[in-house]
């Protein structure tokens, strides 16, 4: 079997956000991998070493800068990487189409990516995808098993959770919750160097939404922070929660 | 080309109340507004969705639907877009949602803008106005393929009354068991009398700072005594007091309520991203310099001990 991992890269997630030119700057950012990204690759990993998978290549589209991420998947353990040379303003829908065209080649019997991305927040991409493959898809995974062709996942649904099994070759998209990621190890990093990442330019694919404005929001004013014996601020979180927030209290 | 049509989010018949949020705003862009409603036993529900304005509610009924699931989901409503052919298709951005609409999305060569804030839909196009980077920043994007698709926050729309019509249309079923690719086995729905994290009107959060269950406890009673949701930050969760489904933040949930109430939250960057944008939010802190005291209205510093249970009999008096 052989699994495939979509990775994006994402500014860490404790940057700070500011605009250049209307813009978002990545002045100055540390550039990671989309850690629900990380979470799928670590599961391709774990697929791996229990004998299940002979191979995990990740793919991600993106700019030359987003080979790092490849890298550090590389790094973690995977075996081999592909760059698809994107524009960074392709939207979901080229992206998909894109990364749905490797996957074709490739080939693999599933593939693993994020629900959703720490930067955009879209959760669309593997579910594009999927659809483009005539694959199922199981979103939003907090466990995977694979057995007889099929995999098994319990996933968050509305209102509750849900196990869903669905037929191999399919599309799993990861939750944070899945499994702990590794990090890689100095073995790791030096193997990662010599591992195969080949760089090929994506087909041009109009993009069908367009961002024509960034902003940031606007700042909370700030409020008042009160110091003083418990009882008072008691009395003062009670004034506020009736008077101010004017929340109806179930005596 | 013409109509906004509002997917209806309901399990057993209860409608989720960001499908009133979605009829309530939909008015003002002028077009008529039908609410499309999937399942088993579910005509029942038109007089609930006119109430917010629906003029017209298509319903599509069978056995295949009683549950949600992707293939016949997809299937059925591709199908209704490509006969007649909606302005736009607003779907809201539940797990259940935002996987139909990207899935359909993909299906008719569409764009589609995720976890919308703001909406301003008109002939042949929409410009929706998105958080971006946890909410760090905001996008505006414009959709300009036909039908326009975006998926909305649950809470960010007020929800006002507004009689429709709201007349049954009862639509041919397309979708066939063939379209099925996705066995759930299991659904396991979270039993809690409390609210649903992403609608309520009021959310107690608990962190590290309340120690163990019993701090957790104080949280409750208080979320209680407010017919509020409980949550948590990451590390009450990963200590296990407390659900995952529980858990407020750019991994977690989005929060929208009235009322944010943190409780021994030290407020980093992945936790504010899930309630920053709360109407109102008190803050209990012992540490004075706690990160979340840069987003709260009212913050007390102090043991959330000491000030929760006088809170409470405060507010039963
Ligand atoms: C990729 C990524 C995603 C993440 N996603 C999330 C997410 O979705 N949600 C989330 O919450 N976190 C998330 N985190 C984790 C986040 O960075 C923080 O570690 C976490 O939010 C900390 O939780 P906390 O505030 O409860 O704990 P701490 O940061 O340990 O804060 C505890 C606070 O309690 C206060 N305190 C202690 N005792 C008392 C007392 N008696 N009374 C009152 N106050 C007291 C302390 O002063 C302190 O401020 C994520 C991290 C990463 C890297």
């Amino acid at each position: 079997m052989k699994v495939l991992v979509c990775v994006k890269q994402t500014f860490d997630t404790e940057a700070k956000i500011d605009l250049k030119d209307g813009k978002i700057s990545d002045a100055g950012i540390n550039m990671i991998i989309n850690p629900y990204d990380e979470v799928a690759v670590e599961e391709a990993l774990q697929v791996k070493e229990k004998g299940l998978a002979k191979e995990v290549v990740v793919v991600s589209a993106g700019s030359d800068k987003a080979v790092e991420a490849i890298r550090t998947a590389l790094a973690m353990g995977a075996d081999r990487g592909i760059l698809v040379k994107q524009d960074a303003d392709a939207d979901e829908f080229a992206r998909a189409k894109v990364l749905a065209k490797i996957i074709s080649d490739e080939a693999p019997n599933i593939v693993l990516a994020g629900h959703v991305a720490a930067d955009d927040g879209s959760s669309q991409v593997p579910t594009r995808v999927a659809e483009i493959l005539g694959w199922p898809h199981i979103n939003v995974a907090t466990t995977l098993e694979i057995a007889d062709g099929k995999a098994t996942c319990n996933c968050e649904a509305d209102g509750g959770n849900q196990i869903t099994e669905v037929a191999l070759p399919a599309m799993i998209s990861t939750q944070v919750s899945l499994n702990e990621p590794r990090y890689p190890s100095m073995k790791g990093i030096m193997q990662a160097k010599k591992k195969p990442v080949d760089t090929v330019e994506a087909e041009a694919v109009e993009s069908k939404a367009k961002i024509i404005e960034f902003a940031l929001p606007e700042a909370k004013a700030a409020g008042k922070k009160l110091e003083g014996e418990p009882e008072e601020l008691a009395l003062a979180i009670a004034d506020f929660i009736k008077n101010e927030a004017k929340v109806e209290i179930k005596k | 080309m013409a109509g906004t049509w509002i997917f209806v989010e309901q399990r057993d018949g209860n409608i989720r109340k960001v499908t009133f949020e979605m009829l309530s705003e939909a008015q003002k862009w002028g077009d008529e507004v039908s609410a499309v409603v999937f399942g088993k036993g579910v005509a029942g529900l038109a007089p609930e969705l006119a109430q917010y304005g629906a003029a017209k509610v298509l319903v599509a009924e069978d056995d295949i639907f009683a549950e949600y699931n992707t293939g016949a989901y997809v299937a059925q409503l591709a199908a209704m877009i490509e006969e007649s052919s909606p302005n736009a298709v607003l779907f809201a951005h539940t797990f259940n949602g935002r996987d139909l609409a990207a899935r359909i999305a993909q299906k008719l060569e569409l764009g589609l803008a995720t976890d919308c804030l703001e909406a301003d839909i008109s002939a042949g196009k929409g410009v929706f106005t998105r958080s971006i980077y946890a909410g760090k920043a905001l996008a505006k994007v414009e959709i300009a393929s036909a039908p326009v698709m975006g998926t909305i926050r649950a809470g960010v729309w007020e929800v006002t009354e507004n009689a429709g019509a709201g007349e049954v249309v009862n639509v041919d079923v397309k979708a066939t068991a063939a379209d099925v690719y996705q066995n759930v086995k299991e659904f396991i729905p979270t039993v809690s009398a409390r609210p649903e994290l992403t609608e309520a009107d009021v959310v107690v959060s608990g962190g590290r700072g309340c120690k163990g269950p019993e701090g957790i406890a104080l949280v409750e009673e208080l979320a209680d005594l407010m017919g509020g949701a409980v949550g948590g930050s990451r590390a009450s969760i990963d200590s296990g007091w407390l659900g995952h489904e529980l858990q407020v933040g750019q991994t977690g949930k989005v929060v929208n309520p009235t009322l944010y109430i943190a409780a021994g939250i030290s407020g980093a960057i992945q936790h504010l991203a899930g309630m920053s944008s709360s109407k109102f939010v008190v803050s209990i802190n012992t540490d004075e310099e706690a990160p979340i005291f840069s987003v709260t209205d009212l913050g007390a510093v102090g043991d959330l001990f000491k000030i929760i249970p006088t809170l409470i009999e405060e507010l039963k008096k």
